[in-house]
């Protein structure tokens, strides 16, 4: 029987590991220094849990990994493969090549040459130019050898994704079917520059991929484990899906924290507040699924369309120095078991007032009573960021995970009751064990005649890449669906973002 | 969008040179001004860039036509990206931008301009598109001027770039909207300084646009529907911190027309209203709001030529189909 399944998140300080059993009670978890090289931290954390489960081990059936691997190789210029970039629109768009606004050393770590070629789309789908399979043959001779992957992005192309095809069939042709190809179409949404610099990037982190794929095969060998990973929007990828898209890895960490959060509490709807010893991240569950923020995000100084959790940091933690009267803007961070008063130290911290308030029990060493008055003007700052990320429906519930939770005080004005779930400590490594699994598309539909059946071949289309991204097809069902009236057009169209998601395939 | 603008802004400024800002009067007057911005769907500029040759086909066909040098360039309307972009095509032309615009303000019909209600002629309107073909017509007034070249923009791909009442520098005194450009940079200086030295960045500024702040508070529902080539809808804002209990109402159709509190117009065209970000002051654009974003809400007086009877007429709140008396923001807050 293989009934068991682990689920990791690498966090900025800890790396945590948790085994789930049936009806996903916790059977073993850690909690492992996440190391600088990221691989460690996390081999060491899955190792932990696979002694601690000792002939059991056998049981595991999958493991479900959040993880910064991505996030760090782009930060840090490491590991990148080197990309052919190819925007096929001209004449349009020349105005602004690719890679414009990069900042020049990622440009040069991960970028061995781009042009812009005839072909791409008008928005009702004309064909801006015929695309140049003459041209993109010459450039993709020209990088032969020195690419090792190709990042290919049409001028809407979410609407007309025909002409990245057939580039694709040629970059095939031309570098040989193994060459990792990246297709706008398949990593983001409208808005050519953004998605073009997803799409690159995307391209650079494929040896990224194969790293941690080659990590995770070391670390559980002689297992016969389903990989799963952890994406952006709080549900999982299968690890074959992972290596095609690794840039859906990026943020997969809060989403992690607001699903767990919310799975050990049981609840679809509310607030979640994580407080960890340097700052509080808060983030909503709707629907069981965390709010997308409106903006898009930076990665590593490059704009992308990229949806991530709406999450809101506050600098308060268990570790925030205590400056005279207030909480001042420094944490002890990971030094708090030595440096906070309770703990012997000689630093006051927001975990010394919560003991000298009767919030919390920790420590050896008792705090003075007047670091408590601190407290009021905490509170009020924790209440107004939870006012803000409420959006103003009171009678939400709030959920409080994290090691420094007794921050947050038991009552709060338009919170209708404050939840403290058990094991909260590891809510990250559970959200990412329990995630679902989805698809979403991105397209544009006519408004008026043929809506119906246009947003019917989205959802079909997004309950495909869900099913292809590891979902039981008979389990998926579409969870959301974004409508968005375009203006200036000659007919009225929308454009349309729609979202399936449902449980992991058995485990065969 | 802005941001779209500014990065072809900036690559044609390193690539050609830096551009002198200029007055009317700064220029040879039987000279031609070349107003231009872009029209068509956000959505399809945001995908489908320009080329970057369609300013110089316009200037090209314009010299031609008239027979007379393009002396500058000047933004049709100085919001948005439209406003930024003409910087990099003057660079792109080697032409000095002029400190005014159209509107001083966004409108979204091409009739609500200046030199419309000051009674000029459109003259020769051209768009350009990014295949490289270039339409000129002599429409017999703005209205014409709008409807044509709507249907040419849609046939282009939904997005063009235009230049409309080309005229010398002459003619042009006084049909414009002066010092613009200088106000749309102490706006952005303003608040880089309010950034340096820690200050609120909606209070920078309001003070720099002398606004009225009518709300601060949270986008409680976004309400959609296209018609006519527009997107058409009504916000609706919640009070937060100050403002808790109130709720304000915003007519849009891709501008902010109308402000309505408890029933009570609070603001409206031809007077600006912008939804702004209470964090950053960032603009919040008409596509782009979403429920539950933070906002301030602004309003501060138009220019003097939009409250003339012939302004009202062709940009006051009747000119969008709202029956109510205009009321300037400033005496309704008075």
């Amino acid at each position: 029987m293989r009934d068991l399944r682990i689920g990791v998140d690498v966090g900025g300080t800890n790396t945590d590991a948790v085994v789930l059993g049936a009806g996903n009670r916790i059977v073993a978890s850690t909690k492992q220094p996440t190391s600088p090289d990221v691989t460690s931290g996390m081999r060491a954390a899955i190792e932990t849990v696979l002694a601690a489960l000792g002939a059991d081990r056998e049981r595991v059936g999958r493991v479900m990994l959040g993880t910064t691997h991505a996030t760090n190789a782009i930060l840090e210029r490491r590991r990148l493969g080197r990309v052919a970039v190819v925007r096929l629109g001209a004449p349009s768009s020349t105005a602004v090549p690719p890679l414009e606004s990069w900042p020049e050393d990622l440009a040069d770590a991960a970028v061995v040459a781009a042009t812009v070629l005839p072909g791409g789309n008008y928005v009702d789908g004309r064909e801006i130019s015929p695309l140049d399979e003459e041209g993109l043959r010459r450039f993709l001779g020209s990088v032969a050898g020195r690419a090792d992957a190709v990042a290919i992005t049409a001028v809407f192309s979410p609407g007309s994704s025909g002409q990245e095809a057939r580039a694709a069939e040629i970059a095939a042709e031309e570098l040989g079917p193994d060459l990792p190809v990246s297709l706008s179409h398949e990593i983001g949404a409208l808005g050519l520059l953004e998605r073009e610099n997803a799409t690159v990037l995307n391209a650079a982190l494929h040896r990224v991929a194969r790293h941690v794929h080659d990590a995770l095969t070391e670390v559980l060998r002689g297992l016969d484990v389903a990989r799963y990973f952890a994406q952006n929007d709080g549900t999982l990828m299968a690890a074959d899906y992972a290596a095609r898209y690794p840039i859906l890895t990026i943020g997969s960490g809060p989403a992690n924290s607001i699903r767990g959060a919310a799975y050990l509490s049981g609840l679809a709807d509310a607030v979640v507040i994580d407080v960890g010893g340097t700052s509080t991240d808060l983030g909503v569950l709707t629907g069981g699924f965390p709010r997308v923020s409106a903006a898009g995000v930076e990665i590593g100084g490059v704009r992308t369309n990229f949806r991530m959790p709406d999450i809101l940091s506050v600098a308060l933690g268990g570790g925030t120095v205590i400056d005279g009267r207030t909480a001042g803007a420094t944490s002890v961070g990971y030094r708090i078991g030595t440096q906070a008063l309770v703990f012997g130290g000689r630093t006051p911290t927001l975990t010394d007032a919560c003991v000298a308030a009767g919030r919390a029990k920790v420590g050896t060493h008792s705090a003075p009573d007047e670091l408590a008055a601190v407290l009021r003007d905490t509170d009020e700052r924790i209440a107004d960021a939870v006012d803000r990320m409420s959006l103003g429906k009171t009678g939400l519930p709030l959920v409080v995970v994290g090691g420094g939770g007794f921050l947050v005080p038991d009552g709060l004005p338009g919170v209708r009751e404050i939840i403290r779930p058990e094991r909260g400590d590891v809510a990250n490594a559970v959200g990412a064990a329990i995630a679902l699994v989805s698809g979403s598309i991105e397209t544009i539909v006519p408004a008026g005649n043929g809506r119906r059946a246009a947003l019917d071949a989205a959802g079909a289309a997004a309950r495909d890449r869900a099913v292809q991204a590891g979902a039981d097809p008979s389990a998926v069902e579409i969870v959301e669906v974004a409508e968005i009236p375009l203006s200036y057009l000659p007919e009225p169209a929308l454009r349309v973002q729609v979202k399936a998601a449902g449980a992991l395939a058995e485990v065969p | 969008m802005v941001e779209g603008a500014a990065l072809s802004a900036g690559r044609a400024l390193r690539e050609f040179g830096d551009v002198p800002l200029v007055t009317l009067e700064d220029l040879p007057q039987d000279g031609i001004v070349l107003p231009l911005g872009h029209i068509g769907a956000p959505t399809v500029s945001h995908e489908m860039l320009p080329s970057g040759r369609e300013a110089e086909l316009i200037r090209d066909t314009v010299e031609r036509m008239l027979g007379r040098p393009v002396v500058a360039v000047m933004a049709s309307e100085i919001g948005g990206g439209n406003g930024v972009e003409p910087l990099g095509l003057a660079a792109r032309l080697g032409v000095p931008l002029v400190d005014a615009d159209a509107m001083g303000r966004a409108f979204p019909e091409v009739q609500m301009v200046s030199t419309y209600v000051a009674g000029k002629d459109p003259g020769l309107v051209l768009l350009a598109d990014v295949q490289g073909s270039v339409a000129a017509l002599w429409p017999v007034d703005g209205l014409w001027s709008e409807q044509l070249a709507r249907a040419l923009c849609v046939a282009m791909g939904s997005t063009a770039l235009m230049a409309d009442y080309v005229m010398s520098a002459g003619e042009l005194l006084g049909a414009v909207i002066e010092g613009t450009v200088t106000q749309a940079i102490s706006i952005g200086r303003a608040l880089e300084d309010a950034a340096a030295a820690s200050e609120t960045a909606v209070a920078a500024l309001q003070a720099t646009l002398g606004a009225v702040a009518l709300l601060t508070g949270k986008v409680a529902d976004v309400e959609r529907r296209t018609g006519g080539g527009f997107v058409r809808g009504s916000v609706i804002i919640d009070g937060v911190g100050d403002c808790r209990g109130r709720r304000l109402q915003i007519e849009i159709q891709n501008e902010n027309l109308v402000a309505i509190e408890d029933g009570q117009v609070k603001a409206s065209v031809p007077d600006l209203i912008a939804i702004v970000d209470s964090q950053t002051a960032d603009a919040v654009s008409t596509e782009s709001l979403r429920y539950g974003q933070r906002v301030t809400v602004l309003a501060w007086p138009c220019a003097p030529l939009w409250r003339t009877p012939a302004g009202l007429r062709t940009a006051g709140p009747a000119a969008f189909g709202y029956d109510i008396p205009y009321v300037p923001v400033e005496l309704a807050h008075a």
